[in-house]
């Protein structure tokens, strides 16, 4: 992929050219890694790469500084193609202090390049990270291109007219960085100087100091290159549909596509209950911003309160919404019920992190689909869905509403810490194209009961506060089948448990039968993801095909019910495997559900699979 | 259509079709009474009314009211009236919960929803027991109490439920006895007109576990005596013959019990009732009989801008349209967009 490079006239090296590469930007908690990768990646998506990109922080807000467990990390997969994963291993590794490099270079692909700040690799440093020699002076990166530079020497100077001090000049170290690294990857940087500009417009100087840090690691890039120890490279751009392109988190695409559901329902106001948890906290950040579009943000006294708010906020009419993680969903379970008993609208968003217990709170995970399934006392059956990547968010908030106010239901959204911030560009949708699903509050008193069902939907009216001629008492304790009036008769609540299952078994009927991602319908083996995996083993199987192996990606947006035609479908074929990042859950539902011998490819180290471990283990199970 | 004077609405027009299924002799009785004959006096139509409860023989109530009502789970009923009133302000809320359910298991949702001050009415009966569960110790038991889970007596000091609520912030708080109907009436009326959070604590007796756990004050006997009925800008008038008053103790801060009569106090000597003055509101939540009479009526009110009233306030200032009506190219579009071209 590199080309032959010659100098041109003035001695400067041509830059190589590339498909994409994967950059990783690591140093402390304090030192601004989250922003400078964020901001690379927009500024490439600008350029028009596709983007995929990977936040990794630690649960500490500011460790220690120096320490490995402070340790702050973004990585960012761009350039042309179809760009699914934040990559497998990083190309280049950026590295502040001695602890970031220690904690990252071991992921670097051999040969790849490490960009070290030697400024900060004091005796200091080096001790808080465990180095009794320094890294820089062993054989330690043998194995990679190492480009030492005395960042923190040269962002001083380049900050040193606007008279900071020393600690805060520092601050600045990471926008020297990225200067470095748009010129390093070709890309622009006065969206980043006018972002800078807006960022700190209540404090000129140090947005001019950060302007000028920026500016400085830029045009260092270009001096240096005369002297040829820093090459350039020119990084392809990605084919990409013609339309109107924005970058989104799944945090972002789920926001909008809550409202949007709202819209299509035509339902005024959202309800949105929440409390403070990682790594759904910018949930909750973003709603607060949008109450222009009839979003009503109450934050909760706890994860409890929450959910009973929101319940209550369905109960009056609105789309009732909460969201949370794992451990608060756990405190949500006696109210899940009752919305499931009240048969009320609600939507559940949980952005899945490592568990049991607190876990891993900033680390990614899958393992809270039984939670979702089955977590709540009696038979308690909901809907769940799952987004496949930050984009899919949209699409699958607007669905999670449509079921839950079609069906007078609970609906759980599955998401995790990595889709939730995680970046990628999106190609808006057509506003013609924006969905529709009108639902209305009865107000009709002629023949109203609060339990009489739709026959189709099996849904019960909603009939809210406020309404003349149709009051009527719900509650949690079994209710009459028509009348909605307690009721302990033995035979009422066998019909209302058959009720409950078949209204949502039939939401079955009422989704779009399961496709194949990539793949044909039948053959040697089906992978089979749901959630945030579908990148990775979407790549895996496209590479496993190119080897010629008959093997297909199935990807799952519906975990309950399952879509009509899955057990057909994976009958077709003579193996299947199910990659989760939890201990095996997804398979297990499969193999009980379908009676097919499902086998498991589990991996909770709180990061994204990596495309090489699917593919060495399809490979490995198909060679068996 | 010729418009029709609105018919006068009763204390039947309140009453359910479901039979009550409470013990006879029960407090909630009366309760229920009382409550059904002051949402007659207030004339809100029964559809603009919502009843919410969590888990107890009180939690029972909203399903023997003909309004809108939302048994819900123990301890959360004012997380859900919370919702409600938030997404329909115009709804009038009312939440009925029990010392159990409102202190114990529900006490953070209590000490929030006061602090927040949502516009709404918190009715707690409190019987200092466990009814539902037949007869364990509550949050409010006396100290002593010999139940099935304090064999040897209960050994935890109690709450003093409007002690509480004044510590959680609320802005309007009243005590009210289940059988004292008049007063009762009277009382959740205010309640009623409160804008803000209104704590009603109902002594109510439970016939079946705690019989006569408020007889220090609610007796025939003792009634008089062990009860001061406090009006705001009239003295500290209480007993039999009216007889005895409250000063300000001239021992340190707190209450004194005096007499009055010819060389004795004097009505003008007393401590008038402010029913604004959080201080005063502290002293009186805290008499206990038989040192002191039990304080009844409205012992604290003085309203601020209510949660709701503030958050519908800042939506507006935000410029908030009905989501029905978002503009999605708008919403979808805030922010760095790009295009790319054909």
């Amino acid at each position: 992929m590199t080309r032959p490079s010659a100098p041109d006239a003035r001695g400067v090296l041509p830059r190589e050219i590339r498909d994409a590469v994967v950059i990783r930007f690591a140093g402390d908690s304090g030192d601004g890694m989250q922003l400078t990768g964020t901001q690379f990646s927009l500024e490439a998506a600008l350029a028009g790469s596709d983007i995929a990109t990977f936040p990794d922080y630690p649960a500490e807000i500011r460790a220690p500084a120096g320490t490995t467990y402070g340790v702050s990390a973004f990585q960012i997969h761009f350039g042309g193609g179809d760009l699914t994963t934040p990559g497998d291993e990083p190309d280049v590794l950026v590295a502040l202090n001695p602890a970031a490099l220690k904690v990252n270079y071991p992921d670097l692909r051999v040969g790849g390049l490490v960009v070290v700040d030697t400024g900060a690799f004091t005796k200091r440093n080096l001790e808080k990270a465990g180095y009794t020699t320094s890294p820089l002076d062993d054989d330690t990166l043998a194995p990679y291109q190492v480009l030492k530079l005395d960042i923190t020497t040269r962002t001083a100077d380049a900050v040193e007219p606007f008279g900071l001090g020393a600690k805060a000049a520092l601050r600045s170290r990471n926008m020297w960085t990225l200067g470095l690294m748009l010129w390093m990857f070709g890309q622009d940087r006065a969206g980043t100087a006018q972002w800078i500009a807006k960022k700190f417009a209540k404090e000129p100087t140090i947005a001019e100091a950060n302007v000028a840090a920026l500016t400085a690691g830029y045009a260092f890039g270009d001096t240096v290159e005369m002297s040829s120890e820093l090459v350039g490279y020119t990084v392809a751009k990605a084919e990409v549909a013609p339309g109107v392109y924005r970058t989104v988190t799944g945090t972002e695409t789920t926001a909008w596509g809550i409202i949007a559901g709202a819209r299509a329902a035509g339902l005024d106001r959202i309800l949105f209950g929440s409390y403070p948890i990682t790594p759904a906290s910018p949930l909750l950040h973003t709603m607060a911003r949008l109450k222009a579009y009839g979003v009503i943000m109450f934050q909760a006294e706890d994860e409890i309160a929450a959910i009973c708010a929101a319940i209550g906020g369905s109960y009056a009419g609105s789309l009732g919404v909460t969201s949370s993680s794992g451990p608060g969903i756990a405190l949500k379970g006696e109210a899940l019920g009752l919305a499931v008993a009240a048969e009320l609208p609600l939507v559940v968003v949980n952005s899945q992190r490592a568990g049991p217990s607190t876990g891993l709170p900033t680390k990614t995970e899958q393992s809270d689909l039984y939670q979702a399934v089955y977590g709540r006392n009696g038979d308690a059956p909901l809907p769940v869905v799952a987004a496949a990547t930050p984009a899919d968010c949209y699409e699958v908030a607007v669905e999670a509403v449509r079921l839950a106010v079609t069906y007078m239901t609970p609906v759980i959204m599955l998401i995790d810490g990595y889709l939730a911030n995680a970046a990628e560009p999106w190609l808006l949708p057509d506003p013609d194209d924006a969905p529709a699903f009108p639902v209305r509050h009865r107000t009709e008193p002629e023949g109203f009961q609060p339990f009489a069902r739709d026959p189709k939907t099996l849904a019960r009216p909603w009939a809210i506060p406020g309404t003349p001629e149709l009051t009527h008492r719900i509650g949690g304790i079994e209710r009459d089948a028509r009348t909605g009036h307690i009721s302990y008769a033995p035979d009422n609540h066998q019909r209302m448990t058959d009720l409950r299952h078949a209204k949502i078994a039939g939401i079955a009927n009422a989704i779009p039968e399961q496709d194949v991602q990539v793949g044909e319908r039948a053959g040697a083996m089906a992978v089979v993801g749901w959630g945030s995996t579908y990148g990775p083993i979407y790549q895996a199987v496209r590479r496993l095909r190119a080897e010629g192996m008959r093997v297909s990606h199935l990807h799952l947006r519906y975990l309950n019910p399952f879509p009509r035609n899955l057990g057909e479908l994976l009958a077709g074929f003579d193996r299947v495997m199910v990659p989760e990042m939890n201990a095996g859950q997804l398979v297990t539902i499969l193999r009980s559900t379908y009676l097919v011998p499902a086998e498991g490819l589990n991996q909770v180290t709180g990061k994204p699979f990596k495309v090489a471990d699917i593919v060495s283990a399809v490979r490995a199970r198909l060679e068996q | 259509m010729t418009a029709t004077a609105p018919i006068p609405l009763t204390p039947k027009a309140f009453a359910s079709d479901q039979d009550v299924r409470w013990c006879p002799g029960c407090g909630d009785y009366a309760i229920l009474k009382g409550v059904q004959k002051a949402l007659a006096e207030i004339g809100t139509e029964p559809h603009n009314v919502v009843f919410v409860s969590g888990i107890g023989c009180a939690a029972r109530f909203p399903y023997y009211v003909s309004t809108y009502g939302f048994h819900t789970i123990h301890g959360r009923a004012p997380a859900f009236a919370t919702g409600i009133k938030l997404a329909n302000p115009a709804l009038d809320v009312w939440v009925i919960t029990g010392d159990g359910d409102g202190l114990s298991i529900g006490g953070n949702h209590m000490l929030h929803v006061l602090r927040r001050n949502l516009d709404l009415q918190i009715v707690l009966f409190n019987n200092e027991i466990y009814g539902l569960t037949k007869g364990q110790t509550s949050p409010t038991s006396k100290r002593g109490t010999v139940t099935p889970s304090t064999p040897q007596g209960s050994v935890g000091r109690p709450v003093a439920p409007a002690a509480f609520a004044l510590g959680a912030g609320g802005r309007f708080i009243a005590r009210a006895v289940d059988t004292m109907q008049n007063e009762l009436v009277e009382v959740l009326k205010r309640a009623h007109a409160h804008r803000g959070a209104s704590f009603v604590e109902i002594f109510q007796n439970c016939v079946v576990f705690n019989d006569g756990a408020h007889a220090a004050f609610t007796g025939k006997a003792t009634a008089p005596d062990m009860q001061i009925h406090v009006e705001h800008g009239k003295p500290l008038v209480f007993g039999s013959k009216r007889d005895k008053g409250l000063i300000l103790a001239c021992d340190g801060p707190g209450l004194e019990v005096v007499q009055l009569g010819p060389g004795e106090y004097a009505e003008a000597d007393l401590l008038v009732h402010d029913e604004t003055s959080i201080a005063l509101a502290l002293l009186l939540a805290q008499l206990q009989p038989p040192a002191f009479p039990m304080a009844l009526g409205v012992l604290y009110c003085d309203p601020v801008e209510s949660y709701d009233h503030a958050v519908h306030r800042q939506a507006g200032d935000m410029g908030a349209q009905p989501a029905a009506q978002t503009d999605l190219q708008q919403l979808l579009r805030s922010g760095r967009t790009w295009e790319v071209e054909k």
